[in-house]
């Protein structure tokens, strides 16, 4: 019985795992279909970045409330993988509670501290469902959230409360079953929680609490191994990707925009003529200036996008969009995910890409979006997994302007004046110093 | 007043200690212009030896480069970096966030380096200096302030506390709007939209802005930039408080109680 149990085990664990790598691999390989960028310098402050903003939630603390409940979801995930630990050994070696004897007395401790945590995700988690389905708070009722996204929280919320009430389910009736001295049920010493729980399994026969205590491990492992492998199709990626994230997160300045070294060269060509004989061959293909589709962005930029935990602190703290403009800096990172995914989807069936006839610009991201973004940085400040969504807004906004020539009548004649007044006015340059004699 | 252009200074051997970057609005616009002459002053009367390009200064292209035109913004790089080390400059002081940001952050890697302030940071070091010097019973004394964050010296720069420390020189009660610092609320200039209509929305985000201004129940606004000077005004004008509430920047307050 035992070796049948260890051999499905071995099955499913393994199939999990497999199918869970392929799918990291795409997205890797998706995220890589950006153009390069070098983000390994300074690696100090980045790994600091990553212990502030990753594992420490620098920013979640901006709302303090928020960030206690988060804290306790998010520290009750990482820690009960130590458990889960467990549980896939057992589950591999036919085994129960394979690190009781090792760690003696200070097992019934450490289950006693999961078992805490495990109350304080179910609080957390149930909290968060009020929150974005009950109380009308605005940033989880954007409309960029209909349909699955919004489902998807759902299902996320409900799936740990699920899981972390079988793993106190099972902890209980193994409880019981020690106290009886019943089979393999070796004594453990009294866990915090699920101790209290006894009486409700007490009436209980054996044999049935056995199926109980069985029950929900396999339950609670599948279920994590379903969880696991839910999580790439999911804004709950941020649990993994949150901590690359964070290293490469921009050390910058937030008003320093990217410069273009191409743009800058062709210029310098254009002023001093005399660099043009030094100035390479150009072979090669033209480059392009800013950013149609995802490829033209960089993999910095969609790695942003598949972090993204679709939470609209960003939104909730642009002007634009807080004035009823159609600009979401959460739907940019939406859109931009969702255009990885569809190109990766073609290159999985093709065995390469091939025009869709489609793009980020236009398809996804419409001008009307970009046009509004008052570079404010307030959705860059506001990320807590260090998300530059103005990022992918300047760069679209540079294809329109310089592929496409497409700017409102407005600007245009902003540019026409700095080029022939230097100045986005229509004055004089001689009038430059006028307000001297004012 | 007697302001000299870098070309005088040159000519006659000199350097001055600072050059004073105008920039387009502080050049052109009119309500603009009273924010430069009131810095200027400031300059004047503690003998800074300072200096404008005058005519040679050109739009350091932040409104093309954010519109997307980076072609245009390279030219106007080009060319202005051409002046700024022809002229050896050294430290540039500026009454603009947008300006104060491009030449900082942005011109270094296209080859022009200087030590660039912003003049609310160059107003503090005075202060700390103790060369500001005020009137014993300043206008502002006892008088409700707000103070709205630029987002190009805020969360761009993260520069939040230099502007309020001068603004203590008045004596006056500071209250801060709900959006502030870090949180602020962009006043819907930048990104070139000062150049342009905003696109179709409930509301406009300066009118958003002014109303949070004029709700804090101050009768001074406090900014520090030409764009969210102006609009901050019209905010204002919308909320019908054109008369009882005034936007002034941190060196028009300065100047006008400095003894
Ligand atoms: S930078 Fe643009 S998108 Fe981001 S908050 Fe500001 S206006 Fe919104
Ligand atoms: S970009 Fe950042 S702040 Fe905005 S929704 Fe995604 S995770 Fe949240």
């Amino acid at each position: 019985m035992h070796i049948v149990q260890a051999i499905v085990f071995l099955v499913v664990f393994v199939a999990a795992v497999y199918l869970f790598a392929r799918k990291a691999r795409q997205i890797r390989r998706n995220i890589l279909l950006g153009r390069d960028v070098d983000l390994t310098d300074h690696p100090g402050q980045r790994w600091r970045n990553l212990l502030l903003l990753a594992l420490g939630q620098k920013k979640m603390f901006r709302k303090p409330l928020v960030a206690v409940l988060h804290f306790f979801v998010y520290a009750g995930f990482i820690i009960i993988n130590l458990e889960i630990l467990e549980i896939v050994l057992d589950g591999l070696l036919a085994k129960h509670r394979l690190f009781s004897p090792i760690l003696g007395g200070l097992y019934p401790w450490l289950i006693s501290a999961f078992e805490v945590l495990a109350v304080l995700v179910i609080i957390g988690c149930a909290v968060f469902l009020i929150r974005r389905n009950v109380l009308h708070i605005r940033r989880f009722r954007g409309h960029d959230l209909d349909g699955w996204p919004r489902s998807d929280a759902n299902y996320i919320l409900i799936t740990e409360i699920v899981l972390m009430t079988l793993f106190l389910t099972m902890n209980t009736a193994d409880q019981v079953l020690q106290i009886r001295h019943y089979g393999h049920y070796a004594a453990t010493g009294p866990f915090l929680v699920s101790g209290h729980l006894m009486p409700i399994f007490n009436p209980l026969s054996s044999w049935l609490l056995v199926l109980i205590e069985r029950g929900a491990w396999w339950l609670h492992i599948l279920g994590v191994l379903a969880f696991l492998n839910y999580l790439p199709y999911s804004k709950h990626l941020h649990i993994l990707l949150s901590f690359p994230n964070s290293y490469y997160g921009d050390l910058n300045p937030k008003g320093k925009m990217e410069n273009m070294p191409a743009v800058q060269h062709e210029v310098q060509l254009m002023m001093d003529p005399s660099l043009a004989a030094n100035a390479p061959a150009g072979d090669g293909p033209p480059p392009k200036f800013g950013a149609k589709d995802i490829f033209d962005l960089t993999w910095k930029n969609l790695l942003d996008a598949y972090s993204c935990t679709e939470c609209g602190r960003c939104t909730a703290a642009c002007p634009a969009n807080i004035t009823g403009k159609k600009l979401s800096p959460r739907k940019i990172m939406m859109d931009t995910r969702d255009r990885a995914e569809a190109v990766g989807k073609i290159i999985d069936q093709h065995g390469g890409f091939q025009d869709d006839g489609k793009s980020l610009l236009r398809d996804y991201i419409s001008e009307e979006e970009l046009r509004a973004c008052t570079t404010c940085n307030a959705c860059v400040q506001e990320c807590p997994v260090s998300i530059n969504p103005l990022h992918i807004i300047t760069q679209l906004r540079r294809h329109l302007v310089m592929e496409e020539s497409s700017a409102p009548a407005e600007w245009n004649a902003m540019f026409s004046n700095i080029e022939n007044n230097m100045a986005p006015w229509k004055f004089s340059p001689d009038d430059r110093d006028a307000w001297v004699n004012g | 007043m007697q302001i000299k252009t870098m070309a005088e200074y040159a000519a006659s051997g000199e350097t001055p200690e600072v050059l004073f970057w105008v920039g387009c609005a502080g050049s052109f616009d009119q309500r603009a212009q009273k924010i430069t002459r009131a810095f200027a002053s400031i300059l004047d009367r503690l003998s800074i030896p300072f200096a404008i390009l005058g005519k040679e200064e050109s739009c350091t292209g932040d409104p093309a480069r954010r519109a997307g035109n980076e072609f245009l913004f390279q030219m106007m790089a080009y060319n202005n970096i051409q002046v700024l080390n022809g002229y050896g400059v050294k430290k540039i002081v500026t009454a603009c966030p947008h300006c104060f940001n491009t030449l900082k952050n942005e011109y270094p890697q296209l080859g022009g380096n200087y030590e660039v302030v912003h003049h609310a940071t160059y107003l503090q070091q005075l202060m700390d200096a103790g060369r500001i010097k005020m009137k014993e019973a300043g206008s502002f004394k006892g008088k409700k302030i707000t103070y709205h964050d630029s987002c190009y010296l805020g969360r761009a720069n993260d520069i939040y506390e230099a502007p309020r420390q001068v603004l203590q020189l008045l004596d006056a009660e500071l209250v801060e709007m709900k959006r502030c610092r870090s949180n602020g609320l962009c006043c819907g200039a930048g990104g070139a939209q000062m150049f342009k209509e905003e696109e179709k929305g409930s509301t406009r985000i300066n009118f958003e802005r002014g109303a949070a201004a004029v709700g804090t129940g101050a009768s001074v606004i406090a900014a520090n930039c030409p764009f969210c000077m102006t609009m901050l005004t019209d905010g204002v004008k919308e909320q019908g408080k054109e008369d009882s509430v005034k936007v002034l920047d941190i060196a028009e307050l300065i100047a006008q109680d400095m003894a």
